[in-house]
């Protein structure tokens, strides 16, 4: 051993300072902003949008399947809701794989956590600036979206009233404040995602999986959605409030299913936050040739969000008494007459008849599937609806047909039956020119609660 | 007077599960001093200068750094920096992002001049702008230096420093650390390279499987009780042949006919033998033309060491 001993009364340094929770933000945001892919998705989610819903509303064939998709030629909203729908099934959660779901395992691949710990000594600090710059980044994407989509529909298409999604018509201000508020919820299911995907980032290390993780988990639970499951269960998982934005559109606003769908995507961004703090500060950053991945993704990250996703079943079942389908016939006819007698005082508007009103018209539905050989509840594409009103000074009362296929998380496609004069053809000879016949084809949403 | 410490340790002992990976090593760096960690691959030289970074504590013994105890991970005073694994960079940003961003983290108020004082004193101002991705492994060694360099140390721990360097990068990074030593900061490093823990460092700690074999001034290793090889080239090698043969614990080490036609001699020693054999060398008149180890006293006494370490295991 070298001879010398510690002279005591030397200067003694003082313990290192931390760095500020506010520097590190800053240092993540530099880096993220850094990679070439975080750059290209930034400016496509300014850009594709407006080009997307310009194109679009510029062809004569429309989105029918999406959405508002029929409605993009009549009002510029209809493109930030047909976009937002996209967004909700295939943009975010490919975003927030990227972004959050590689920002703690970039620096297991470029094998740069000691120099940061050295740099930073808080693992709590480095994790809190990471999630604010993984957040940020995100909230500039979805903000792009909002906008680049929004701007291009005003701009090619107009600034028009929106045929809701129960058919009643919303004025351009109304439509604006609901476009707005409708991309503000599904922050919600983004930033459960995102939690998701630090998660992920942070158990699987390295492995690919981690990067995967959010669309992975995404696809899963869309697919979950397409199953004739339980309303409760349907509830329970985050990604239904990325539909549950459809009811701001209804009148009135079926505002229950969206705001357990926000409540619960907040409890699982918190908690999925939670889990990726807890599991990152008592990482042991002095082994690297473990980044963490293996047994400890189930136990730490998969099997907690099971156990939230059971809790959330046994906390909404009874509290909302919704354990079946939440697909009655009376829910049904319900919606359907709703939707029909709104749609028909703006074909009568658009046909230049007199005017009439909800009242007037009494409209009644009867709803039945397979021809009655069926149950008349949950989803199907076996539903046939015969809908009748009266028209004021006539005596007898009209009718219609509807075939219904109605998809297991409440929304359903209303394809007219005749007769010809009602919904038989597609387009209507207005004073203005064709126009499409809001009663040939329309759109409902079932309130599953 | 005694010398101040920048590092102090004392009994550290450090796990990993059942790997013990440090078992009671003690360790005195003083300050301006550039101190050789040596060892084979699993010694703990990564697991010592990963305690000294502050990014592990010791599961036993104490240590005190810049003459602050440190008792918990991340709680190294300021002034220490430096690397283990690699430099940590990262590749998107170019060389100068890279040390700015870190400047910025650090709430380093260094300036631009600073960051290209930096680059300049580890040769990289030609590559300032050009993103680290496309950088050697050399080259990423030297900016991991200038970006410890941005904190001006007290302190630098270096984990392979000249891994992937060329000469002249050697040489650039050599003349840094000269000049840092030569200021009073204390410089820690390990490295596989015999020549260049020689050429830096004036004092050398050997560990084998966790523990310190040797620790101290490199001539202190070279004068120790171990026979080295020598190589001799003289102006009459058939009389320095018999020379070194008469001379007590002087051991000729036969090297085939191509040895002696070349009039090279190699003899095994200790050093006072082998200074009595060149002073009867010059007492019979015979120029002394060359004389060098065969391997450098280190890596001699690493292997022998180290292999003894290994045999008691």
């Amino acid at each position: 051993m070298t001879a010398t001993t510690a002279e005591l009364d030397a200067p003694v340094t003082p313990a290192a300072r931390r760095v500020s929770v506010a520097r590190g933000y800053r240092f993540e945001l530099v880096k993220l902003l850094s990679q070439w892919r975080v750059r290209l998705l930034v400016l496509a989610c300014w850009i594709a949008p407006a080009i997307f819903v310009a194109g679009v509303s510029q062809q004569s064939s429309l989105p029918v399947d999406t959405l508002f998709g029929r409605w993009m030629h009549a009002t510029g909203w209809a493109g930030p809701l047909v976009v937002l729908g996209f967004s909700g099934t295939w943009a975010l959660p490919v975003l927030t794989s990227i972004v959050a779901g590689d920002v703690f395992a970039s620096e297991d691949r470029l094998g740069t956590w000691r120099h940061l710990l050295v740099a930073v000594r808080s693992p709590r600090r480095i994790f809190a600036a990471k999630a604010l710059a993984s957040l940020t980044v995100l909230l500039v994407m979805v903000v792009g979206l909002t906008c680049s989509s929004s701007v291009a529909g005003i701009v090619v298409v107009g600034n028009r009233p929106l045929v809701g999604i129960d058919g009643h018509v919303l004025s351009p201000g109304d439509a604006a404040a609901k476009v707005l508020l409708a991309w503000i919820c599904v922050l919600a299911p983004t930033l459960a995602l995102a939690a998701i995907g630090l998660l992920g980032s942070v158990v699987l290390g390295r492995s690919p999986m981690g990067l995967l993780l959010p669309a992975v988990v995404a696809l899963a639970m869309q697919l979950a959605q397409l199953l004739p499951m339980p309303v409760a269960l349907r509830l329970a998982l985050p990604s239904y409030a990325f539909i549950a934005w459809n009811g701001l559109f209804a009148s009135p606003a079926q505002l229950g299913p969206l705001l357990i769908g926000v409540v619960v995507s907040l409890v699982w961004a918190v908690a999925a936050t939670a889990l990726a703090y807890v599991l990152f500060v008592r990482r042991d950053f002095t082994n690297l040739s473990s980044d963490g991945s293996g047994r400890r993704a189930v136990t730490a990250g998969l099997l907690p969000l099971l156990g939230l996703v059971g809790l959330t079943v046994a906390v909404l079942a009874p509290a909302t008494g919704a354990t079946g389908s939440g697909i009655e016939q009376d829910k049904v006819q319900r919606s359907v007459v709703t939707a029909f007698a709104h749609l028909y005082r703006q074909q009568t508007a658009e046909l230049n008849r007199p005017a009439v009103t909800e009242a007037q018209l009494q409209t009644t539905a009867s709803c039945n599937r397979g021809g009655g050989l069926v149950e008349a509840h949950g989803p199907g594409n076996d539903w046939r609806c015969t809908v009748s009103w009266h028209l004021p000074g006539a005596a007898v009362t009209a009718t219609a047909i509807y075939q219904l296929d109605v998809t297991p998380n409440g929304r359903y496609v209303a394809d007219g039956d005749g007769p010809k004069e009602v919904n038989g053809y597609f387009l209507v000879r207005t004073a203005a020119g064709d126009a499409p016949n809001p009663l040939w084809q329309f759109d409902g949403a079932i309130d599953l609660l | 007077m005694d010398t101040p410490l920048a590092i102090r340790a004392r009994g550290i002992t450090k796990s990993f599960g059942n790997v013990v990976a440090l078992d009671g090593v003690d360790l005195d760096v003083a300050d301006g001093q550039i101190h050789g960690l040596v060892g084979p691959n699993g010694a703990g030289k990564t697991t010592l200068l990963g305690l000294l970074l502050g990014l592990a504590v010791a599961d036993r013994g104490s240590l005190e750094i810049l003459r602050t105890p440190v008792g918990r991970a991340l709680s190294v005073p300021d002034g220490v920096a430096g690397f283990v694994d690699g430099p940590g960079l990262y590749p998107s940003l170019t060389a100068k992002q890279n040390l700015l961003a870190l400047a910025a983290l650090r709430g380093l108020d260094t300036g631009k001049t600073g960051i290209d004082e930096a680059l300049h004193q580890v040769g990289l101002t030609d590559v300032a702008d050009d993103r680290v991705r496309g950088f050697s492994l050399g080259m990423r060694q030297r900016l991991g230096l200038a970006a410890a360099l941005l904190t001006k140390p007290r302190l630098l721990v270096l984990d392979e420093p000249s891994n992937g360097l060329d000469p002249a990068g050697k040489k650039h990074v050599h003349g840094v650390l000269d000049r840092l030593a030569g200021d009073g900061t204390s410089v820690v490093l390990s490295s596989h390279r015999m020549d260049d823990v020689e050429a830096l460092c004036s004092e050398v700690t050997i560990l084998a499987t966790g523990r310190v074999v040797f620790s101290g001034p490199l001539a202190k290793l070279a004068a120790e009780n171990r026979e080295l090889d020598y190589r001799l080239v003289t102006s009459d090698p058939p009389a320095a042949r018999r020379s070194a043969l008469d001379t007590a614990g002087i051991n000729v080490v036969d090297g085939g006919s191509a040895q002696a036609d070349t009039g090279v001699l190699v003899v095994r020693a200790l050093v006072p033998a082998l200074d009595e054999l060149v002073a009867r060398l010059v007492r019979e008149e015979i120029a002394l033309r060359e004389l060098a180890p065969l391997v450098s006293p280190l890596e001699a006494a690493f292997l022998a060491l180290t292999e003894q370490q290994e045999s008691n295991r």
